[in-house]
């Protein structure tokens, strides 16, 4: 791993990384919060005290902001104590590529064949909450990020929300879907995950299982989760329709030369 | 110069600032701009056409609304919902709801309220009524319809009439109006964010929908306190934060207004409860829920029509939508798309009977802002549009596509759109929070846009009436070539009607069929005696006040 610009300057120990300003290891932060507190001495302290309870040291208030209504915006410098080992940093990931619209595009276009790949969507169980699941479907997308039917590459169909298991699947067979996509957003009592082992043993149960890809996503889900509820890959709260698209071409054509070969 | 003199001097010794509207003058060919319009409006003709003989489930809703029916179920269903549904279950709407509900009310004696109410308990089933239609409809329960209906449009009225006296008592910030959003998802909490937004200069406040109540077929009922990404529109919602508006601006002596969203499924009951509830702009698009949410066609014309109706009546202006067609759309390429669309807007506007000051036409380029020359088109054609459309207090919002997360240089954008925004006098600035796309705007955030916003429109207030821009330079022959190409899309589109056009993809690049998408099943063709008690009245007050013809059409201005 390359520590950049530091070829004279002391160098990094990259087993106690600490924030940076302008001096290696000053622990420089920057904190921009409010306070539904008057604007005044007693607010800058109360900030004062908020960071020196953050674990942050020489905390200085730069601006207070009178916000009205008894609210104070604060701008807060301060140093922090605390470090990281960066080589024992590691993050899960799904194991396939981030690609371009056009990537994305090509890629499917470069498997051959001229079809689609068919995407089914839904919110199983009793989660109306199909934010999820529009973000990543719909034309619209989410973040300026266009949504799956905005490819040429996907057929879609948006089953929207509370579609039990046994719907899904047979819309599922129905479509000829290359994948599931499952978004659960109510978490009460866990019901997310029961809801999504639900699905994958129904699947395995009419023998479905590997016709299809499974990718399910939710703002308490993660591809550890995913993979360990039976799922193919799962996708956490900030994932854009382009992050789904990438890896959907990518896990379709390799199950398809998985399932093309003779077992 | 003198040192001495000081720098708002500098520009009122020369001559008086205006109050807005300042913007260089850009030479446009009067022949086309002429052309655009009488296609435009041939388009919107053949629409109204259409919408005209036909009515929906959430245009029965309005009227039942209207009629004075207000509750809901312990299931959240409100009552409007489900009498309009019983009726329309069986194939018996077509000759309206209020034919049937006034006869149920006048046989049984009972207000509009405990008719409904006896209906949802299931002591009253309306489909004997509806079966026998006007032909059995009592001249007293015509009567009696009527009454009712002047009844709540005059409540609409007078919320009209509190809104004047506010303004020409308190009056109200200057153009062009400081716009900031709210959206906690919990109605107490945005009265707070909004009552600060206030203090800080904002001019209005729109409180964000929760995700997904465009999709909604039926309107929540009461306050609520949990929403995804905005808040519930309902109209205890709306009375809520009306009240809080006018106590807050009563103190800083500005009238604040409040903005929501007359769109989706539900797009003519929000209208009707807006004007009952005084909000003073709606999110209002002919095309937008058709293109962005997979409304159906018919569902929207039909609804669209009746909600800007409404909204004639109750004095709210209207935000369209076009600056969305270019979150999906490629902004350079698509930028006649906006405003092609924005000529139908205006003519399916003026054919419900709004005016040229409620006329909030949207608008935003969405210009990748890292292109070479990205301020100089952005200004090229926020002055384009603002020529189209003399008089109109146009919306011009900044780039929701290219937000990053790096909140310093979307407050940068944020600002440059604030420069081009007042240097062209548009009529009211959506602020653009810097840390928009990554959550609902902090109490803090608003603050930072209302400060950057203020200086700007301060420094800036006479930079479009004192800059000319340079004659057959860049910015007229980029505004031409937007004009040219939106004159040619419009032909298209007069020759093959809007509903085709919209299927062949014109807009966003997005194509919807006549036949697909949500709520075609709550559109119905009017029988022989379809009665709406309330829309008569409502066409007369629109011609009485000039707004409408007598022939019941659009009136434009000379």
């Amino acid at each position: 791993m390359a520590t950049h610009g530091r070829t004279e300057a002391q160098p990094v120990d990259l087993t106690q990384v600490r924030a940076y300003g302008d001096t290696l290891n000053d622990g420089a932060v920057a904190l921009s919060f409010s306070l539904p507190v008057p604007c005044g001495d007693e607010a800058k302290e109360a900030a004062r005290q908020l960071v020196r309870q953050m674990g942050l040291t020489d905390p200085q208030v730069y601006h207070a902001h009178d916000l009205g209504e008894g609210y104070t915006w604060l701008l807060v410098y301060a140093k922090s104590p605390y470090s990281v080992d960066f080589t024992k940093i590691s993050v899960p990931k799904v194991a396939t590529s981030k690609l371009s619209h056009v990537a994305i595009e090509d890629f499917w276009r470069a498997q051959g064949g001229g079809e689609k790949l068919r995407v089914i969507g839904a919110c199983t169980g009793d989660d109306a909450h199909t934010v999820g699941i529009d973000a990543i479907l719909n034309y619209k997308g989410w973040r300026g990020d266009k949504g799956l039917e905005s490819y040429k590459c996907f057929a879609v169909k948006n089953l929207g929300a509370q579609v039990e298991n046994d719907r899904l699947l047979a819309e599922a067979a129905a479509f000829g879907a290359d994948v599931i996509l499952v978004s659960q957003v109510v978490t009460q009592k866990d019901c997310h995950r029961t809801n999504l082992a639900a699905l994958v043993d129904l699947a395995e149960a009419e023998g479905a299982r590997h016709e299809r890809i499974f990718v399910c996503g939710g703002p308490r889900l993660s591809h550890p989760i995913a993979l360990e509820l039976g799922f193919d890959a799962g996708f956490g709260p900030g994932t854009l329709p382009s992050d789904v698209a990438s890896y959907l071409v990518q896990a379709v054509a390799q199950r398809r030369r998985e399932n093309a070969q003779p077992a | 110069m003198s040192s001495a003199v000081s720098p708002s001097a500098v520009v009122s010794a020369a001559a008086p600032v205006p109050p807005g509207f300042g913007c260089p003058e850009l030479r446009l060919p009067a022949d086309q701009v002429a052309r655009a319009r009488t296609l435009a409006r041939q388009v919107a003709a053949e629409v109204d056409a259409f919408t005209e003989r036909r009515s929906t489930v959430a245009i029965e809703r309005t009227v039942l609304r209207l009629l004075g029916v207000d509750g809901a179920g312990d299931d959240g269903v409100p009552w409007v919902n489900r009498i309009v549904d019983q009726l329309q279950g069986e194939g018996l709407l077509q000759s309206g709801v209020a034919a049937p509900f006034c006869q149920a009310m006048l046989d049984r004696g009972l207000s509009a309220q405990e008719a409904a109410h006896a209906v949802v308990q299931g002591h009253i089933d309306l489909r004997p009524y509806a079966a026998q239609a006007i032909p059995g409809l009592q001249p007293a329960a015509r009567q009696l319809g009527d009454h009712l209906a002047q009844h709540g449009l005059q409540r609409i009225a007078a919320q009209r009439a509190t809104r004047q006296n506010f303004l020409d008592t308190l009056g109200c910030g200057p153009q062009p109006l400081l716009y900031v959003i709210v959206a906690t998802g919990n109605i107490y909490e945005d009265v707070v964010q909004a009552r600060v937004a206030a203090r800080q200069g904002a001019d209005v406040i729109a409180v964000i929908r929760s995700t997904g109540q465009s999709l909604l077929d039926y309107v929540p009922q009461g306050t609520t306190t949990e929403g995804f990404g905005g808040t519930f529109a309902t109209q205890a919602n709306f009375r809520l934060m009306r009240a809080a508006l006018d106590e807050v601006g009563q103190e800083l002596g500005r009238y604040i207004r409040l903005c929501n969203y007359a769109s989706g499924l539900c797009m003519p009951e929000i209208a009707a409860m807006g004007g009952l509830e005084r909000l003073d702009m709606m999110l209002n698009d002919a095309l937008y829920g058709i293109l962005f949410r997979d409304i159906n066609m018919q569902r929207t014309l039909c609804d669209q029509r009746v909600s800007r109706r409404l909204s004639a009546l109750a004095g709210i202006l209207i935000n369209t939508g076009e600056d969305n067609y270019l979150t999906t759309a490629d902004a350079v390429e698509a930028a006649h798309t906006v405003v092609a669309s924005t000529l139908i807007n205006e003519a399916l506007a003026r054919g419900a009977g709004l005016q040229t000051e409620q006329l909030g036409l949207g608008h935003a380029m969405e210009i990748d802002p890292l292109r070479p020359d990205a301020l100089l088109l952005e200004l090229a054609q926020a002055m384009l549009i603002r020529t189209l459309f003399p008089g109109a207090p146009l919306k011009y919002m900044p780039p929701t596509k290219h937000m990053t997360g790096n909140i310093l240089r979307g407050h940068v954008q944020d600002a440059l759109f604030d420069l081009v925004g007042v240097m062209t006098g548009q009529g009211i600035q959506l602020l653009g929070m810097a840390t928009e796309a990554m959550h609902t705007p902090h109490i803090h955030d608003r603050a930072w846009a209302l400060e950057a916003a203020k200086m700007i429109f301060m420094g800036g207030r006479a930079l479009g009436s004192e800059l000319a821009v340079r004659p057959d330079g860049a910015i007229e022959v980029r505004a031409r070539e937007t004009l040219g190409k939106a004159l040619d899309l419009l032909e298209e589109i007069a020759k093959d009607g809007l509903m085709r056009s919209l299927a062949q993809g014109h807009f966003a690049d997005i194509a919807r069929s006549p036949d697909g998408g949500r709520g075609l099943a709550g559109v119905f063709e009017r029988g022989p005696d379809y009665w709406d008690p309330t829309e008569a009245p409502i066409t007369r007050e629109l011609q009485s006040r000039g707004w409408l013809t007598p022939q019941g059409t659009a009136v434009w201005p000379a």
